[in-house]
């Protein structure tokens, strides 16, 4: 059988209900957008359904989307089923203030440094996770660097300007409040320490 | 009594293991990582990894950096086979940007990449040897690796980061001495190949410490997230240039190794297998790109201006070249929205590329799926209750890059 994108999303949509899951595809690789409590629920059965057996973690990262309110933080794992060798993109999105996800190292062994690193760099909170901890940056870090709100370069440099890299001055951060003190339009940083 | 100068931490009296820091700067690390094994006597009893050590923000950078800017960047992950890592960046670019290239750069990139292959898997099995007690294998073959490095230099001007490619194909034609250094390698590394294999295959000492150790099977494998020869090893037959076959892998015959057992022999017999594969896909390549003939000869890149950066010599005496050069190097020219996952096979695994672009000049997210840093997490169950020994060259042995584990 013929392991296509419309039969997963058939199979998906049966399973789950129409209202649930959102369906889009690019470049020919269906992507899944499921509500984050129901992630391992949709895994458990890509992973066991004896059609589509999606049984191998290819990828899992985070991407943050400040302007999408109460979804901002999106998780994204990249599946793949080696024997019809089709793959899927699962997302889930959740609220940056609450970044609660089910962890996935119990169905695969390879999340359990992958969530390290998401949680590392995005602050997603894996529950269940066996050792939710930093891997690649130090662990006195008191943020999760990936995120927008912390710009690369120093703030403090006034002979750049952001607009330049197509997204407007500051990626339209320029006034928010971050957790390490303001961050002014002109870029300059007060109180807190300085993002590096 | 005495007084005490020497505080013990809580409970070390009790103990009855040793706990032993290997790394981060140890010899036998090949790398900048920490493992933090607990012993009981030369057994291994639990072990932690700590990475991160050269961790260098890539995903971070490539948020700021247009196109071009983050080929240097993919040199530094697994910077044994850089190449794959540039060509499999410029291929996912061309995917998300639509850019088909000409067969002849399909070939001649498949020249580079095998050759990247087995300058990685050179490497890889000849430390393995290292850390079994074989040296001699090691010097010989890094002749090899050299004629290897002299041909990169030939066609881009560097050696171990390459930055290699362009959008579309290669920033020059190969020359003369190119091609004929890729006929030198073809005609004298099968011969040392044969050596090396001799030094080491039948070898009773090198099979006695290698058979049996860190093995996997090919369902804990799979489960890891294990890819390339390390996945091969346990004997499933995934491999990206048969299954998703690019760059016109599919125009060529060759086999795919597998093992059975998963161990570092199996491992080392896969990677030395895929030498010889690797070698038959050059020499296929090699016939093929001489096939072409006339203007055909000259193609090394597709006619995409828009992504292709102009000649050099125009660069610098046109003025028109110029701007250009730097609207593409600024990323001047706006990406196409949307979301992009590519893989090639790299030397130690699937490098995958996952980029989400928001039409802007630069990446909107950019993750690398490093291999190295899925399947090392697997360390501890390898190496439980084996020999300090073992670890040592299972860790060699998985291949493991600090530069790709870190990003």
């Amino acid at each position: 059988m013929q392991l296509t994108n419309e039969y997963i999303q058939q199979q998906l949509t049966t399973q789950f209900g129409e209202a649930v899951l959102s369906f889009e595809e690019s470049f020919g690789l269906l992507s899944v957008t499921a509500p984050a409590e129901l992630n391992l629920k949709v895994m458990n059965f890509l992973y066991d359904d004896e059609n589509l057996r999606f049984r191998f973690l290819t990828d899992l990262c985070g991407v943050h989307y400040p302007d999408q309110a109460g979804k901002e933080i999106g998780v994204v794992y990249q599946l793949h089923n080696m024997e019809a060798n089709v793959r899927l993109r699962l997302k889930i999105y959740v609220p940056a203030g609450k970044p609660d996800v089910y962890t996935a190292s119990a169905l695969f062994s390879a999340a359990n440094w992958m969530e390290r690193e998401t949680y590392d760099f995005y602050g997603i909170n894996f529950i269940g996770h066996p050792n939710l901890k930093r891997i690649l940056n130090v662990d006195e870090m008191d943020y999760f660097p990936l995120r927008k709100q912390y710009p690369l370069e120093d703030q403090t440099r006034v002979d750049k300007d952001d607009e330049m890299f197509g997204r407007g001055g500051a990626i339209g951060f320029g006034t928010e409040k971050t957790d390490h003190g303001t961050v002014t339009e002109a870029g300059k940083h007060e109180e807190g320490h300085p993002i590096v | 009594m005495a007084e005490q100068h020497i505080k013990l931490p809580e409970g070390s009296i009790e103990k009855t293991t040793t706990t032993l820091n290997l790394g981060p700067t140890h010899p036998a690390t090949h790398g900048v990582m920490q493992n933090i094994l607990e012993l009981d006597g030369e057994r291994i009893v639990s072990a932690e990894q700590t990475i991160g050590y050269i961790h260098r923000a890539f995903e971070k950078i490539a948020e700021r950096r247009p196109l071009y800017q983050i080929t240097p960047l993919t040199d530094r992950l697994n910077y044994c086979s850089s190449p794959i890592n540039n060509m499999g960046w410029h291929l996912t670019c061309e995917k998300l940007l639509g850019v088909k290239t000409p067969k002849r750069v399909d070939y001649l990139r498949i020249i580079i990449m095998e050759l990247a292959r087995i300058s990685d898997h050179l490497i890889c099995n000849s430390i393995v040897g290292v850390d079994s007690g074989a040296y001699t294998g090691f010097l010989y073959v890094m002749q090899y690796r050299e004629l290897i490095y002299e041909i990169y230099e030939e066609v881009c001007g560097s050696r171990l980061t390459t930055n290699i490619g362009r959008i579309g194909g290669f920033e020059r034609n190969f020359n003369d001495i190119a091609f004929q250094k890729i006929q030198k390698f073809l005609d004298e590394y099968p011969r040392v190949l044969k050596e090396f294999e001799n030094l080491f295959t039948r070898n009773r000492i090198f099979m006695e410490r290698t058979i049996g150790a860190g093995a996997i099977s090919a369902e804990r494998a799979l489960n890891y997230g294990f890819t390339g020869p390390n996945l091969r090893a346990a004997g499933v037959d995934y491999d990206v240039r048969v299954a998703t076959p690019y760059s016109s892998y599919g125009d060529f015959q060759f086999n795919i190794p597998v093992g059975s057992t998963g161990d570092c022999y199996d491992r080392f017999l896969v990677r030395n297998q895929e030498m010889w594969e690797s070698l038959s896909i050059i020499r296929q390549a090699f016939e093929k790109v001489q096939e072409f003939k006339g203007t055909e000869a000259d193609i090394y890149h597709a006619d995409v201006p828009e992504y292709y950066l102009p000649e050099k010599k125009d660069v610098y005496t046109k003025m028109e070249a110029l701007i250009w050069h730097f609207k593409i190097i600024m990323g001047e020219i706006d990406m196409p929205a949307g979301e992009v996952y590519n893989s090639v096979e790299g030397a130690n695994g699937e490098l995958g590329f996952y980029l989400v672009s928001d039409g802007g000049r630069t990446p909107y997210r950019l993750h690398f799926r490093r291999p190295c840093f899925i399947y090392y997490q697997a360390y501890e169950e390898l190496i439980k209750g084996a020999m300090l020994s073992d670890a040592i060259i299972v860790m060699s042995s998985l291949n493991l890059i600090a530069g790709e584990m870190d990003a």
